[in-house]
């Protein structure tokens, strides 16, 4: 009882004394690392750990002849000279730089409708826009395996109509577009919500405001909505760069129906997949699995510094 | 040693059962194929036995594989296994495989066995499987005792020292259940190093409504196959077959049959490999069939997808070229079976029809993993799980058991895939009897990833044969170096 009384007397006159006393007594410290510790915990053994353990392989090399050998920063070396890691490489930064513009047009397209449409067909249309995302990546891809497939999906029923027979869309120069076309599907939603969400979050009064100036509802949306919503659209941009630099899912599942086409190291993270499980190149995998993050970390970082810089945003 | 028999009772034959082929066969031998098995955990540390001698009536005492194994704790009897262990104080087998009869083989075995029990846990067809493994080796412990593993991948385990060497543990008293084929398949230095069950003899299967239809005569050479072609083609009738990017194993055993031997591997000199992969009868085989698909009279479809099922069965080819587990794996998938089946085989098409050259493609073997605590048991199993083969175990494998090819139930079954066709008689025993045996490079799954990137190139026109031969052979002969081989070039 006294202790309280004198610790809530103490408090209102003198601050600086209190923080002194917390200071020196370690007990409220140690409640925040509790409270703390069951994420830390997780976060040091299934994220940490892995990470530092991973980093720790990929120093070394080990040949099927041979044994294991510290090679330092080789298999770095390896991987940047490496047309296997490179050509995947490549092609996931083209296809970032086809796929996010197509992406963040089709999501803010379809939240700046449904941010303007308030009808019942608009909340249902929301929820279909956003149903692909719900439904599991590998599910998804191989949905589209069966869409494409000239054998027997709705393609070869409705060529088979004209007499003429269904394109291989999964063949060596087709595949782009119907990678493409299957992750356009699976995320413009999520991002659809996200812009959505942000558009939701303007003042109305700015509406009115400008209305009242003689801006058309082109003008209120080019001009007003998606300034505002800047930011949603850099988020967008950011998740989208690293998942498509990381892509990995739909190549994987649709690679056994494309004939070769699809690589084994179409991708970066597939190389580093197949390279670990199938070809048992453990510690070279885990330097195409740190390179891959060098890279995205770089970009990532190049992209936030210049957005930062010209619209003052994030 | 005393192995094998002592212990296991035979497995009675039941003939009076008609040789049935199980519906649904998983894709067996193919390891390109889609993985579609739900994949199991891994089963834990395998291990060991208690027993000492025979205590079964099976069992004919003296020296039996239990005994010499060191005696295997309850807690390391593996568990969470597929099929039911009918005598729980038994040495316990954990045993991966995916053939299809493999329920009914682990229950006979276990049934014969009071000593020894299979623990059996499906961990995927093909490369699924060999991922797990290979991850179990890396990491050093998770392997099963015995593992189902195809022919072509032996060396991929071998140079890992994955594999127990069977002939320690009495296999070469089966050396006569072999054909010579078959044994150059399972062994390396000498010692056996796997039990084979299956085999897979390749032949011609054509359409007889197609061949009828447009007056075609069964080809013996690959010249009456163009020339099949080239006539079904001018009728305006369907592709004559199918020459995919996505099945290297396919490829593999056409350039063997044309006379290419790509690898020479022996565990003997276990950093040495000699690699011949650009040679006169690869680039004659690419450019054959590369010539027919530039013609328009081979497709090139894939074979692991769905599509190529569907070409099949729907008359788009009127012939595929396939081992004998083929038509186990088509059951199933909508074709017509017995008298009303339009499907026929034939003996595979010769470049001489003076000296004929078989080859096979995929077949299973069973091995024991150098993990296992209980060698002499797992050996038993290897050897025994499929040594008294009968309609029930066999399925639609063909077997490689010779005397399981001599049963005259065997001989004279009549296949309802190929409309009641005597085709082990026709056409399997005898290309089987014919195989030399291959041999297989140390790293298979990355020589086959590398034959479908070059068959992708050379089978769309973008690279010659001759300039994909050679790149293939420049890659995997540094590949080769950088893993520590020296290689030997021919």
């Amino acid at each position: 009882m006294t202790g309280t009384g004198s610790y809530t007397v103490a408090r209102p006159s003198s601050p600086r004394a209190t923080t002194a006393a917390r200071g020196k007594s370690t007990r409220p410290k140690s409640i925040g690392w509790l409270f703390v510790a069951p994420f830390g915990l997780v976060f040091l053994v299934f994220l940490v750990a892995p990470l530092v353990y991973a980093f720790w392989l990929s120093l070394f090399s080990k040949g099927l002849a041979t044994g294991t050998t510290f090679s330092g920063i080789g298999n770095y070396v390896k991987a940047f000279t490496d047309t296997e890691f490179l050509g995947g490489l490549l092609f996931v930064v083209v296809f970032s730089v086809v796929l996010i513009p197509l992406q963040m047009l089709v999501s803010l397209a379809a939240a700046l409708v449904l941010d303007a449409v308030t009808t019942k067909l608009a909340r249902f249309s929301r929820l279909m826009i956003f149903v692909p995302y719900a439904i599991p990546a590998v599910i998804g891809a191989l949905m589209w395996g069966f869409l494409y497939s000239p054998g027997f999906g709705p393609l070869a029923q409705l060529f088979g109509l004209f007499h003429a027979s269904a394109p291989n869309l999964l063949g060596s120069h087709e595949v782009f577009g119907a990678l493409l076309n299957v992750v356009t599907w699976q995320w413009s939603g999520y991002y659809m919500i996200i812009i959505y969400a942000a558009l939701q979050g303007i003042d109305s009064s700015l509406y009115e405001a400008a209305r009242i100036d003689g801006a058309g509802p082109w003008q209120i949306a080019l001009r007003i909505k998606v300034p505002l919503v800047a930011s949603a659209l850099v988020l967008i941009l950011v998740f989208a760069l690293i998942g498509t630099l990381q892509f990995f899912t739909e190549p994987q599942v649709l690679a056994p129906s494309s004939n070769g086409a699809i690589t084994p190291s179409f991708t970066p993270n597939m190389y580093a997949y197949n390279l670990a499980f199938a070809n048992s190149q453990i510690n070279y995998a885990s330097a195409i699995s740190f390179a891959l993050g060098l890279v995205v970390f770089i970009g990532v970082y190049i992209f936030l510094f210049a957005t930062r810089k010209k619209g003052r945003i994030v | 040693m005393g192995v094998a028999h002592d212990c296991g009772q035979s497995i009675p034959l039941d003939a009076s059962l008609a040789r049935s082929r199980l519906p649904g066969l998983g894709p067996e031998q193919r390891s390109f194929r889609v993985k579609k098995k739900a994949l199991i955990a891994l089963v834990g540390l395998a291990v060991v036995s208690a027993l000492t001698a025979c205590s079964s009536p099976g069992g004919s005492g003296g020296s039996t594989p239990a005994a010499t194994d060191k005696p295997q704790s309850q807690a390391d009897k593996p568990s969470n296994c597929d099929n039911k262990i009918l005598y729980p104080s038994a040495t316990r087998v954990s045993l991966w495989g995916w053939s299809p009869t493999l329920p009914v083989a682990v229950d006979a075995f276990d049934k014969a066995h009071k000593d020894v029990q299979i623990c059996w846990t499906n961990a995927g067809a093909g490369s699924a499987e060999y991922q797990k493994f290979s991850t179990a080796i890396a990491a050093g412990k998770g392997a099963p005792d015995v593992i189902m593993l195809e022919t072509d991948h032996l060396n991929s385990f071998l140079i890992k020292d994955a594999l127990v060497n069977l002939s320690d543990y009495g296999a070469d008293k089966w050396k006569s259940d072999f054909s010579a084929g078959t044994l150059k398949d399972i062994s390396s230095n000498g010692g056996i190093y796997a039990i084979p069950d299956d085999g897979g003899p390749v032949a011609l299967m054509y359409r007889k409504d197609i061949f009828d239809q447009y007056g075609l005569t069964v080809p013996k050479t690959w010249a009456e196959y163009a020339a099949d072609a080239d006539k079904l083609k001018s009728a305006g009738g369907p592709a004559i077959g199918d020459w995919p990017n996505d099945t290297p194993a396919f490829a593999q055993a056409m350039f063997a049959q044309a006379g290419a031997d790509t690898f020479d591997y022996n565990i003997n000199q276990k950093t040495s490999l000699g690699v011949d992969i650009d040679n006169a009868a690869s680039r004659k085989v690419l450019d054959y069939w590369d010539g027919l698909v530039q013609k328009g009279e081979v497709v090139t479809t894939g074979q692991s997808s769905t599509d190529f099922v569907s070409e099949l069965s729907s008359g788009k080819l009127a012939t595929f070229i396939a081992a004998s587990w083929e038509p186990g794996h088509l059951t199933g998938a909508g074709f017509t079976r017995g008298p009303g089946s339009p499907w026929r085989v034939a003996m595979l098409p010769q470049w001489n029809a003076d000296s004929p050259v078989q080859v096979n493609w995929g077949g299973s073997t069973y091995a024991v993993t150098t993990q296992s605590k209980v060698p002499h048991a797992a050996s038993e199993v290897a050897m025994e799980l499929f040594g008294h083969e009968n309609q029930q175990t066999l399925g639609a494998h063909f077997p490689q058991h010779v005397k399981v090819q001599k049963a005259s139930w065997f001989v004279n079954a009549e296949d309802p895939f190929f409309g009641g066709q005597k085709a082990n008689k026709e056409v399997w025993i005898p290309t089987a009897d014919a195989y030399k045996g291959q041999s297989y490079s140390p790293f298979q799954d990355y020589y086959y990833q590398q034959v479908t990137a070059m068959l992708t190139k050379t089978t769309s026109g973008a690279e010659s044969s001759k300039a994909g031969l050679s790149k293939l052979q420049s890659t995997i002969a540094s590949y080769a170096k950088a893993q520590g081989f020296t290689v030997k070039t021919k």
